[in-house]
């Protein structure tokens, strides 16, 4: 058998000094890495056990924001009080995502970290093709089953999609991670796969995901996740929207909106276009509607994923007009 | 419109047998008497036997659809640690060919499961056994295939693929349906497409083979013991006795798990070259291809009726895929030469070869697809000709089998509609599409029937009445969560007198009493039948010995007869003692009584016997002597459709069935209930899609193949219709299991289609197919 050594850490420096080795992974939860272990993604030398690192599964809700350690699973932010009242997009992405059962195994960091649902990309035995695992070997997705790739960010090495939801509606809300000191923008965290897709975000040998920070904004107290799925329930979404709105006095025109889409991109993608379209605007259906078209800009779709291109302008439009409605 | 809310389950009592029936009898609504056992884990599955010395094999699968295996490079695998023995069709042990379930003799004198011409992705071409799984994963990964590949026909839709092989004996004619079609006044004609989809049983397949000496032991989830063990037993060359199936609790089989297959000849070959048991359980990717699961279907249907809606002609065509060395016929003119009277009438059906796995059984083979072709086009006939979709239903009822000419043994379907339609209440539907809506959701109300045939075979069980007054109940049929054990305890309770309670059944040993396959919705009636049959010869033998035996305290009551109930036997004028069956025993001197019972008719042979237990050659047909036998049942089905989204939710289901007498309502829902939610599936999650440059279906695992979760299913109302049917069967049921899943799909597309004006033809109906 394969056979890898484990080490269960018991610091923050011994577990990033460990993590800086080659071939060496971090664990936590396991509901990512175990999984792509058993179809052959992940074969790590060594793993890092992190669990058992104290005070990072903390939730600091305060006025300036929210903090949550690393550790904190997804199931305990969901249910978070203070998050479901200052921050319910992030309590709707999370209890939406995956099953109950993951969500009480699996922590936030790890869901950062959380790769592709390719099935080419998690396919090694069938299909030795793939940039994102062997970069330089092709991409086998294109030409073949496309219907849950990516149509925004897309590029000739790579259009597989970005599954998850929390990390839409931390771009949506200007969220930062902290990498120990380094700390950056979730949006600037996840890259492009341009012509280099194995590398999926800006962490570099050594660091270790130790909190996220989401600051406290008019637009993510009245916001919302909406997905949209073929199943109703553990079900990855074929498009979602992280929405938020802070309306004038008036209650009617926008001053501050952000929307982020899930399930359409190679990254959680911010739609900056929709927001610029209607900040100063009154919130009319129409208008929404109109500006909401501007999120699949410069869209590209491979045949199957084409209503990808159709349905995510639609999610963002209900999404806005929804919190318009609770006005 | 209002939005109705499901209300909480009513349960039918359209003269369903559970009319005031103890639970404990047969008829009333005992809890699954497994259940315990599976809740707390107490229940051991077939591969989870822990056995000494215990070897574990792991497969290699093609990764081409098509061409020759070149050369298989073991020297790795065969060197790392822990590895016992690589299989490759060069190294394993040669087999003698099985005949098929039909019993028909094989056409190859040998069998190696192992393949060197690839003829679909996913086919077992090695394996390798080592001392832990772990190791075996690790050294199977490390064979290295090489192949010359050739072009394949991925499916149906292939180029390549023509129009197949016509199969003669799917034909069914009367009249003359293409001159009547076409001086139709209205004519309607439309192409159904039902997608691959597969069982997906929560327990994989696999099994633990033992060898000692020349006897097998195979620890196998079965739906068919003496089936398997007759192919095992052929395989190896040994005696049909020789080999022991035990298959206790089986995880879920729908069809999948009624025949040995190439892993299990894999396993028990490695077993008896390493001379120790060995165990091989298919990753959850191999079970999309390690058999099949229900074929890809085409049908075109093309109705001709007048302005009326009275049909005059249908004429039908239907392709299905197989491979490219084994036959599957999914036989897609069942329901449509049935359902419905019709003057003229023709069906035809090809089989077209694809590099697929043989295609198998998936939970009501044909009557589903079928059921998906002819119950969407008549709904189109009822838009065609303005006209309700139940009204038009109705004004076709079939009075008498169109196709065989012959009696229904009993059809309630007149009932079911009207019992459905008043729960639902479907006279509240406004009949434009798109007419119903609550905000932006689009709101449907869609029918369509269902119906299964009656499958009868003959079984035998031995019935004990033990020392201590319980009844031990043997058979070698098998429980796969539908509720054998249950049954066969309330048929032992009511026939000998006792409570359910104090009888223990044991079943999935193919060492007991004989059984055939548990499939096509048979296996309640005939073993319902076999037990009565033999407890009915136990309490005859104890009131017997009551009687006459010089001990027995009612020996000088000189009576004919004596009442047993409840576990005690009296006199029926209640004079003389009242004793405990135990009690009478003990009198008597006797530490059990037995009887073994079987419906197999009089004169069989022990070749009839033997034949009827592993093969399904015995079956009696569904139209023998003079009547038709079917279950039937109607769905009405509220969805939802997002207008934005496309997205359909299921809202409200009311299904009205005909199974005949119940022995068990509360399973008997339970099984429908399950069907129609297989169904809900099938309409709006389940295909199996094809990476078509590589003929490989690449959604193989769970997370990728949709199968409904709670949040996707309703409240669901069933109502039994049925009344005893003695024509199907001795205690007077018909089908439960197939039944329900048979109508949900088109009543689901009749739905979307008044919901949306849009019809969709093709199955599963996804999102993308309504923005």
């Amino acid at each position: 058998m394969r056979d890898f050594s484990y080490f269960r850490a018991s610091s923050l420096d011994a577990a990033r000094q460990a993590a800086a080795l080659p071939g060496t992974m971090l664990l936590a939860g396991g509901t990512t890495l175990i999984d792509l272990a058993k179809c052959g993604v992940a074969e790590p030398d060594t793993l890092v056990d992190i669990t058992h690192l104290k005070g990072l599964d903390r939730i600091d809700v305060n006025e300036r924001g929210a903090t949550i350690g690393a550790l904190a699973k997804m199931g305990h932010i969901a249910d978070h009080a203070d998050i479901k009242s200052r921050f319910p997009a992030i309590s709707e992405a999370l209890w939406q995502a995956a099953s109950a059962q993951i969500r009480n195994m699996a922590t936030i960091g790890g869901n950062l970290m959380q790769r592709t649902r390719c099935p080419y990309f998690r396919g090694p035995a069938n299909f030795s093709a793939c940039n994102k695992r062997e970069p330089g070997s092709g991409c086998s997705a294109i030409g073949g089953v496309t219907r849950g790739h990516a149509v925004l960010g897309t590029s000739e090495a790579c259009i597989a999609m970005y599954p998850g939801d929390l990390a839409t509606a931390l771009v949506a809300f200007d969220a930062t991670v902290h990498l120990g000191e380094r700390k950056l923008l979730v949006d600037d965290f996840f890259l492009l796969p341009g012509s280099t897709p194995d590398r999926e975000h800006a962490i570099e040998p050594g660091e270790m995901i130790t909190s996220i920070e989401i600051p406290s904004s008019a637009a993510a107290h009245r916001s919302t996740y909406l997905k949209i799925r073929d199943r109703q329930s553990y079900e990855f979404a074929a498009a979602s929207a992280a929405v938020g709105i802070e309306f004038e006095a008036d209650g009617r025109t926008i001053r501050d909106l952000r929307v982020a889409l899930g399930g359409v991109a190679t990254k959680p993608w911010r739609a900056r276009a929709v927001e610029e379209a209607l900040k100063g605007k009154v919130l009319e259906p129409e208008t929404v509607r109109a500006a909401s078209r501007l999120a699949v800009e410069g869209a590209v779709d491979h045949g199957a994923n084409h209503y990808k291109i159709e349905l995510a302008p639609r999610v963002v439009a209900r999404a806005i007009l929804k919190l318009g409605e609770t006005a | 419109m209002t939005v109705h809310i499901a209300s909480t389950v009513h349960v039918g009592r359209h003269g369903d047998a559970s009319d005031g029936a103890l639970a404990e009898a047969v008829g009333g609504r005992l809890s699954r008497v497994d259940g315990p056992a599976k809740i707390t884990g107490a229940a051991r599955y077939a591969v989870e036997q822990q056995l000494e010395g215990l070897a574990y094999a792991v497969l290699v699968e093609s990764t081409i659809a098509s061409g020759k295996v070149r050369a298989i490079d073991t020297k790795a695998a065969g060197a790392a640690p822990g590895v016992l023995k690589v299989l490759t069709p060069d190294t394993i042990i040669s087999l003698k060919g099985a005949s098929d379930w039909f019993g028909t003799p094989p056409l190859h004198k040998t069998y190696c499961p192992l393949a060197r011409d690839i003829t679909f992705s996913g086919q077992h071409v090695a394996a390798v056994v080592a001392d832990t799984f772990e190791q075996a994963v690790a050294a199977a990964a490390l064979l290295k295939v090489s192949y010359d590949e050739t072009p394949a026909i991925v499916d149906l839709s292939d180029g390549k693929a023509g129009d197949g092989i016509p199969i003669d004996a799917m034909t069914k004619e009367w009249g003359d349906a293409p001159a009547a079609f076409a001086s139709a006044p209205v004519r309607i004609c439309a192409a159904y497409n039902t997608p691959r989809e597969y069982q997906a049983p929560m327990e994989p397949h696999g099994l633990i083979a033992r060898w000692e000496g020349d006897h097998l032991t195979v620890w196998e989830p079965s739906q068919w013991l003496d089936g398997m063990a007759r192919t095992y037993a052929e395989w190896f060359d040994i005696p049909f006795e020789n080999v022991r199936l035990v298959s206790p609790y089986i995880g879920g089989g729908f069809g999948s798990k009624a025949l040995a297959l190439s892993h299990g000849a894999v396993a028990a070959s490695a077993a008896k070259m390493l001379g120790r048991p060995v165990r091989l359980v298919m990753t959850r990717p191999q079970t999309f291809t390690g058999y099949g699961g229900r074929a890809a279907t085409r049908q075109t249907v093309t109705i001709g009726a007048g302005h009326d809606g009275v049909i005059q002609s249908i004429v039908h065509r239907g392709v299905n895929e197989t491979s490219m060395d084994g036959m599957w016929v999914e036989p897609l003119g069942s329901v449509t030469s049935i359902m419905y009277a019709t003057p003229n009438f023709s069906s035809k059906q090809n089989v077209v070869r694809v590099n697929s796995v043989v295609p198998g059984a998936m939970r009501a083979p044909g009557e589903n697809p079928s059921a998906f072709g002819i119950e969407s086009a008549i709904d189109e006939l009822a838009y065609e000709v303005g006209i309700d979709p139940l009204e038009i239903r109705l004004r076709n009822y079939a009075e008498q089998d169109p196709h065989a000419k012959k009696a229904w043994s009993t059809r309630q379907l007149r009932e079911a509609f009207a019992a459905g339609a008043e729960r639902f209440g479907w006279a509240r539907r406004t009949p434009q599409p798109r007419s119903m809506r609550d905000g932006n959701q689009l709101i449907g109300w869609g029918v369509a029937a269902g119906t299964y045939p009656v499958r009868r075979a003959y079984g035998e069980a031995i019935v004990r009445i033990l020392a201590d007054g319980s009844v031990e109940v043997e058979s070698s049929s098998i429980d796969m969560g539908q509720g054998t054990y249950t049954i066969l305890a309330q048929t032992a309770a009511e026939t000998v007198g006792v409570p359910a309670d104090n009888v223990v059944v044991k079943l999935g040993d193919s060492r007991f009493p004989r059984a055939g396959v548990t499939g096509g919705s048979r296996l309640a009636g005939v073993m319902t039948g076999a037990v009565y049959k033999a407890a009915t010869s136990a309490l005859d033998q104890l009131v017997g010995l009551a009687i006459s035996d010089q001990r027995s305290p009612f020996h000088a009551l000189q009576a004919n007869t004596l009442v047993v109930a409840n576990g005690r036997i009296a006199s029926p004028r209640g004079d003389g003692p009242d004793i405990s069956i135990a009690e009478l025993l003990k009198s008597v001197g006797r530490d059990h009584i037995e009887a073994t019972g079987d419906t197999m008719p009089a004169n069989s042979t022990a070749e009839d016997r033997y034949k009827n237990y592993t093969t399904i050659a015995m079956s009696v047909p569904h139209t023998e002597g003079d009547f038709s036998r079917h279950s039937w049942c109607a769905h009405f089905i509220e969805v939802r459709v997002d207008e934005d989204f496309g997205t359909v939710r299921v809202s409200r289901v009311v299904s009205a069935l005909d199974s005949g007498r119940l022995y068990n309502p509360k399973l008997a829902e339970s099984q429908w209930k399950g069907g129609i939610i297989m169904g809900i599936g099938q309409a709006l999650l389940e295909e199996g899609i094809m990476d078509r440059r590589h003929g490989r279906i690449v959604n193989n695992n769970l997370a990728d193949y949709l199968v409904p979760t709670n949040a996707d299913i309703p409240d669901i109302e069933v109502i039994s219709v049925g009344i005893p049917d003695l024509h199907s069967s001795v205690l007077g049921g018909k089908g439960v299991g197939e039944l329900a899943i048979v109508g949900v799909a088109p009543a689901i597309a009749n739905a979307v289609f008044h919901a949306t004006g849009k019809r969709i033809r093709d199955l599963p109906i996804t999102l993308e197919k309504l923005i």
